[in-house]
């Protein structure tokens, strides 16, 4: 083994590696909830699908896309093998154990979070980005493929909303250890910045998941089925009798 | 005894006391009963109650480390009740007192769990992987010769506090206990930042840093998750800024070092 290979495989190496492709992938979520904002919009999800049309055929974006493929890659990769190392180093284990007494129950059940997020990623990345991607899908005014009206039928499902706001949940705690963690791995701790860093992505974590979340619940909520938005509170009562009957 | 509470009431207790009789062998949990234990005594002392009462019994007493009984030299190690040195903050077992019980609890004892830490015997665990951790790396090379003079070489007081607060850790393995992943970073960290953060151990930095985390991995510690376990039961209170040291220190000697293996 060649230093590059000993020092990635060593047990703080494969923590650097998951500490870079765990920020990196703390920075496209907020290009896609940015992006996604624009579901917001109450014109018939016309602005959406631009940018939809800009995301999937932009060279540029097209080349990034691999980047986030490797950076998911490795983040998983990492994280398994980090995992397997952590479990042989105790086989036997204790008859008490009371790790609540000097932990958070997020940084200790961060494979579990991370599991959570991957079977949802499978899911969304099938239902949507498969979908925008491979198949074909009816084209608005614009001509540009109508990406909204897939995410409106998706989020009058009200298992697929579950699915959602479970799903952010597990990214909200993921990220609640993951980004204070990110920075104490690269050795980025200091009594001068760290709480700034820690109450930061504190902060982070709740208002990315919480925006994630947001969609679909108003979808779900607040919108009919043509993805237009109600307004008056007896139409939204009446909306949701229908939706629960 | 100085400094005892005349008031205070005897205790009753139930233990569970991991028994092993050697390394090869399996273990268990056995349940003993000690009687009229003082509050005043420390949790060792109880344990001698307890071997004292076996001895007459002819049944084999209870082993587990220690050695000046005053929190200084690291050797007790005890899991109280699913917690490193048990329930008190900042806290060896043997400056640990029975007053923190209560009359008629049951307490479980076990010995440190890490694979690098293979269990000697009932309470005592083999910890020699920390020497040789030490070993790798843990020192700095002086060349003997007169003595050097006082303050010859200038140290500025923030960073000399940093290093001795690096240098309190007394290698006891409560952060291996305590770490979900068995990880030893927080014992490793100590002594990379203690040096490193001197003139005397900066000369051999780069090498110490890349032998000791090479050394640590070897041992089959696990890695670290930032999790904190370790500094929330360290009995000398190091923090988890070392383990961010250890990482610049580990990165930087990776990129900079002339060890191209």
């Amino acid at each position: 083994m060649n230093w590059v290979t000993k020092t990635f495989t060593s047990s703080i190496g494969r923590k650097i590696i998951m500490s870079l492709t765990g920020l990196f992938l703390c920075t496209f979520l907020v290009v896609h909830l940015i992006g996604n904002f624009q579901l917001f919009k109450n014109d018939d999800g016309l602005a959406f699908n631009v940018y939809s049309h800009f995301m999937g055929h932009n060279p540029v974006i097209r080349t990034i896309e691999w980047g986030l493929v490797l950076g998911f890659g490795f983040h998983i990769y990492e994280a398994l093998m980090l995992t397997m190392r952590n479990k042989s180093a105790r086989s036997h284990g204790y008859d008490q154990w009371e790790a609540k007494k000097n932990s958070e129950w997020t940084s200790r059940n961060m494979g579990i979070l991370g599991s959570i997020i991957l079977v949802f990623l499978i899911v969304h990345l099938y239902n949507f980005f498969w979908r925008a991607r491979f198949g074909t899908l009816d084209p608005d005014i614009n001509k540009n493929d109508d990406l909204y009206r897939l995410v409106v039928s998706s989020f009058h499902q009200w298992w697929y909303v579950a699915l959602y706001v479970a799903a952010q949940a597990s990214l909200g705690y993921h990220l609640w250890h993951g980004f204070r963690s990110g920075f104490q791995t690269l050795g980025l701790n200091h009594r001068k910045y760290m709480p700034l860093i820690t109450n930061f992505g504190y902060a982070f974590a709740v208002l990315v998941s919480a925006s994630f979340a947001s969609m679909p619940l108003y979808f779900y909520f607040f919108t009919n089925d043509e993805g237009a938005i109600i307004t008056s509170a007896p139409a939204v009562l009446q909306h949701l009798l229908v939706a629960f009957n | 005894m100085a400094g005892s509470n005349p008031n205070a009431k005897p205790m009753n207790l139930t233990l569970r006391v991991w028994r092993q009789p050697n390394h090869q062998a399996s273990g268990q949990i056995v349940e003993y009963k000690v009687n009229e234990i003082s509050p005043d005594m420390s949790f060792l002392e109880m344990l001698d109650v307890l071997n004292e009462d076996l001895l007459h019994k002819g049944q084999d007493p209870v082993a587990f480390d220690h050695d000046c009984r005053e929190g200084i030299c690291g050797s007790c190690a005890l899991f109280i009740n699913g917690r490193s040195h048990g329930p008190e903050k900042g806290t060896t077992t043997c400056q640990l007192h029975m007053r923190k019980f209560s009359d008629g609890e049951t307490i479980t004892i076990e010995p440190w769990r890490a694979n690098a830490f293979p269990v000697n015997k009932d309470l005592s665990v083999d910890r020699s992987a920390f020497d040789r951790i030490i070993q790798a790396g843990g020192y700095v090379s002086v060349n003997t010769g007169g003595t050097p003079d006082g303050n010859e070489i200038p140290i500025p007081k923030d960073i000399s506090d940093r290093a001795f607060e690096a240098a309190t850790c007394i290698g006891c393995g409560a952060c291996v206990a305590a770490c979900k992943n068995a990880s030893a970073m927080l014992f490793v960290s100590a002594k990379v930042s203690q040096l490193a953060l001197l003139p005397q151990g900066q000369v051999e930095a780069q090498t110490r840093v890349e032998n000791m985390v090479a050394r640590m991995d070897i041992e089959g510690f696990g890695a670290c998750s930032n999790i904190g376990s370790c500094a929330a039961e360290c009995p000398v209170g190091i923090s988890l800024e070392n383990i961010a040291i250890l990482n610049r220190e580990f990165l930087t000697a990776k990129v900079v070092s002339n060890n191209m293996a």
